[in-house]
């Protein structure tokens, strides 16, 4: 599957919100999905626990809401994504549907996984996501852009601006989200700082 | 002006500035382990990349290794599955393997320093975020995603921003009963769980100086629970000693050039730095969490935040705490029953945490309703404490002396805690669910706190029975 490169410009579709503070990758997706050796059908288990109890009810959540199912933008608060660096994470919301996220902060090792996937994680003030929160959970159906050459996110009611850290707008702008190809075509360079560090050298 | 270890190492390490604006890093040292690296290895494969530096990657298994019988196949045919395919991908590219047959598994974080593989002066990376634990050693080492180990694969580098540095400068005497796990806890607690996005925490100041290698490890193994990627303390004699004679580690005249090297990665005396945050270790105490991010802590005399206390970003976190530990505001962790003490992890898994709590444990027995385990985080800890009959202390106990692994630091493997169940914990993370029971209740604290909760079947204060 080489890919060439696709540029991410800008995101629309309807919103999810899920609300709360500090959700760790943990809850995202429970360890115990993680013994798969590939990422194949892997949104299933996003939020599982959270979604369903021990006999396999569905519990209310977000993700279970038939208002918001095929949502592709996931409205989050502060640190979305924290603790451990399994890309098992944002790949079980990319397998789930979810094509970018606006959100208070991000864990950076999460934040970088969901640009190596081409999926921009977007961050705003505690009240514009209010804001973005209320408007897709009054109207559901609400369409909302995010657009990442002017960044800010559009919808019917209004615009509100977004950062985004410039590396990473680069990266979708230019289309090297995917960054193998770009960092391979420095193999010389590679080659030349191995030979150039003491301790692959012998400490001569 | 004087320069950071941050900024030597990381100049050192550069290949080129990318369209992005990210530096594009050399990593020195890459190590693998089963969870993360299936599906980079197969990535790698479906773009006809092969491995740049297989010479560079050293791979274990830890996460999904039960601990009780280590006998193949695994109990767990994915958990079998998953061993065979890191088989499968370290033989095809020729990587370094150290699997249970080696006698020289363990938790990818403890067996790094323990090989000599981990370095001062190296850039490290691991798909695992607990891979800052090896800047201990004076490396700049981070965890990544699995895209980004198929980056590494191929390349031997990494994009990555250079991130801005806090200096967490601890002075004084840690007082009796504080270990490097209070430090670290207290610290989070501190800054909050988010308060090192975007930072690399380098620990100095008196205190950490005069800390040993262990210590350091566990210290800087939860700089990412703070929210910082990368986190180390800079190389000194603790350091030099510690990697002398170490199976993987430079030799005779070579080890001798390798301290000159070592020696000038580190920070410089003038050098500055984006943020100061000074702790005075006098006001340490045994830390015990209360919540559902480590960052929600407190001293063990202390009690749970109210939450019109707290500031008010802070608050939110703290009532979805409170639901799940089904504890109240104002009161105290102290006096809380366990069901379970886990000793172990990446974190506080080491010969010196072993030691600790088996100080407070001879010749006592542990409450008769407390599931108690003690897990190396290696082979060669496990050999070790066993040399000095650290097994026998813990099995008279009442503990089960395990196998090396992460065993219920995580819920990948069979040990689990059951239904609402609280357990004292040595490991890293109290997030919801990652001991196995998605109404687990995870508290944690240091190993010699773990080991007195045990003998109690409550928190207790280890300062009451040291
Ligand atoms: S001991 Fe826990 S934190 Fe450390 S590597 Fe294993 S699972 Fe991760």
């Amino acid at each position: 599957m080489a890919k060439g490169k696709t540029i991410v410009k800008a995101i629309k579709g309807r919103a999810i919100p899920l609300p709360g503070d500090e959700i760790d990758t943990d809850r995202i997706i429970p360890a115990r999905f993680l013994k798969a050796i590939t990422f194949e059908g892997i949104g299933r288990y996003a939020f599982f626990d959270e979604r369903f109890d021990e006999g396999g009810g569905e519990k209310p959540h977000p993700l279970n809401d038939a208002r918001y199912r095929g949502g592709s933008i996931l409205f989050v608060n502060k640190n979305f994504g924290c603790g451990s660096s399994r890309e098992h994470a944002p790949q079980a919301l990319l397998d789930w549907g979810v094509r970018a996220l606006a959100g208070e902060s991000f864990a950076e090792i999460f934040a970088g996984n969901c640009t190596a996937l081409g999926m921009p994680a977007v961050r705003l003030s505690r009240e514009a996501i209010a804001t973005l929160m209320e408007a897709a959970g009054a109207r559901p159906e609400t369409e909302f852009a995010i657009d990442l050459e002017t960044m800010t996110i559009r919808f019917p009611n209004g615009e509100l601006p977004f950062e985004l850290p410039e590396s990473s707008r680069q990266a979708f702008l230019l289309g090297t989200w995917d960054s193998t190809e770009g960092l391979l075509s420095h193999v010389e360079e590679i080659r030349a700082r191995a030979r150039a560090l003491p301790y692959l050298n012998g400490f001569r | 002006m004087g320069k950071t270890l941050l900024t030597k190492v990381w100049d050192m390490h550069k290949v080129a500035t990318l369209p992005t604006g990210e530096d594009q890093l050399f990593i020195g040292l890459h190590l693998v382990h089963e969870v993360t690296s299936p599906q980079a290895f197969q990535m790698a494969r479906a773009r006809g990349l092969p491995v740049l530096f297989p010479e560079r990657s050293f791979a274990t298994v830890d996460h999904i290794v039960p601990t009780l019988v280590q006998e193949r196949p695994f109990g767990d045919p994915q958990a079998e599955a998953m061993i065979a395919e890191l088989e499968k991908n370290v033989r095809a590219n020729g990587i370094r393997y150290f699997g249970p047959a080696s006698g020289r598994q363990g938790i990818v974080h403890v067996i790094g320093p323990e090989l000599g593989l981990t370095q001062p002066g190296m850039t490290i990376a691991c798909g695992d975020s607990h891979t800052s634990t090896h800047g201990a050693l004076g490396a700049l080492a981070l965890g990544i995603g699995t895209s980004q180990i198929r980056d590494l694969l191929a390349t031997q580098t990494l994009a990555l921003r250079k991130p801005k540095l806090r200096l967490i400068k601890v002075e004084g005497d840690l007082p009796r009963g504080v270990f490097a796990k209070d430090v670290i806890l207290r610290v989070i607690a501190d800054l909050g769980a988010r308060g090192g996005i975007g930072y690399a925490y380098e620990y100095g100041g008196g205190t950490v100086a005069g800390l040993s290698m262990e210590e350091r490890l566990t210290i800087c193994n939860m700089s990412i629970e703070g929210g910082a990627r990368l986190g180390y303390c800079n190389p000194d004699t603790t350091t030099f000693d510690y990697i002398a004679g170490r199976e993987l580690a430079p030799a005779g005249g070579e080890f001798e050039r390798a301290v000159r090297f070592w020696e000038g990665v580190a920070s410089d005396p003038d050098a500055t730095y984006d943020d100061v945050y000074p702790l005075d270790a006098a006001t340490l105490e045994p830390m015990v969490t209360w919540g559902i991010n480590p960052g929600q802590g407190v001293g063990v005399s202390g009690r749970i935040p109210r939450r019109s206390d707290l500031p008010p970003e802070r608050r939110d976190a703290a009532a979805q705490a409170l639901i799940h530990m089904k504890f109240a505001e104002g009161e105290p962790v102290k006096g809380r029953k366990i069901d379970v003490a886990f000793l172990g992890s990446c974190t506080n898994g080491r010969l010196s945490d072993l030691k600790a709590a088996a100080a407070v444990l001879k010749g006592k027995k542990i409450a008769p309703h407390v599931r108690a385990l003690a897990v190396p985080g290696s082979q060669a800890v496990r050999r070790q404490a066993e040399e000095l009959g650290l097994d026998a202390v813990f099995r008279d106990a009442g503990f089960e002396w395990r196998h090396a692994g992460c065993s219920m630091c995580l819920a990948m493997n069979p040990d689990r805690l059951v239904g609402d169940q609280i357990c004292a914990s040595s490991s890293n993370r109290n997030f919801i669910g990652r001991q196995g029971s998605a109404k687990g209740r995870t508290i944690l604290m240091s190993p010699a706190m773990v080991a007195a909760a045990a003998l109690a079947g409550e928190v207790i204060d280890v300062r009451d029975v040291m």
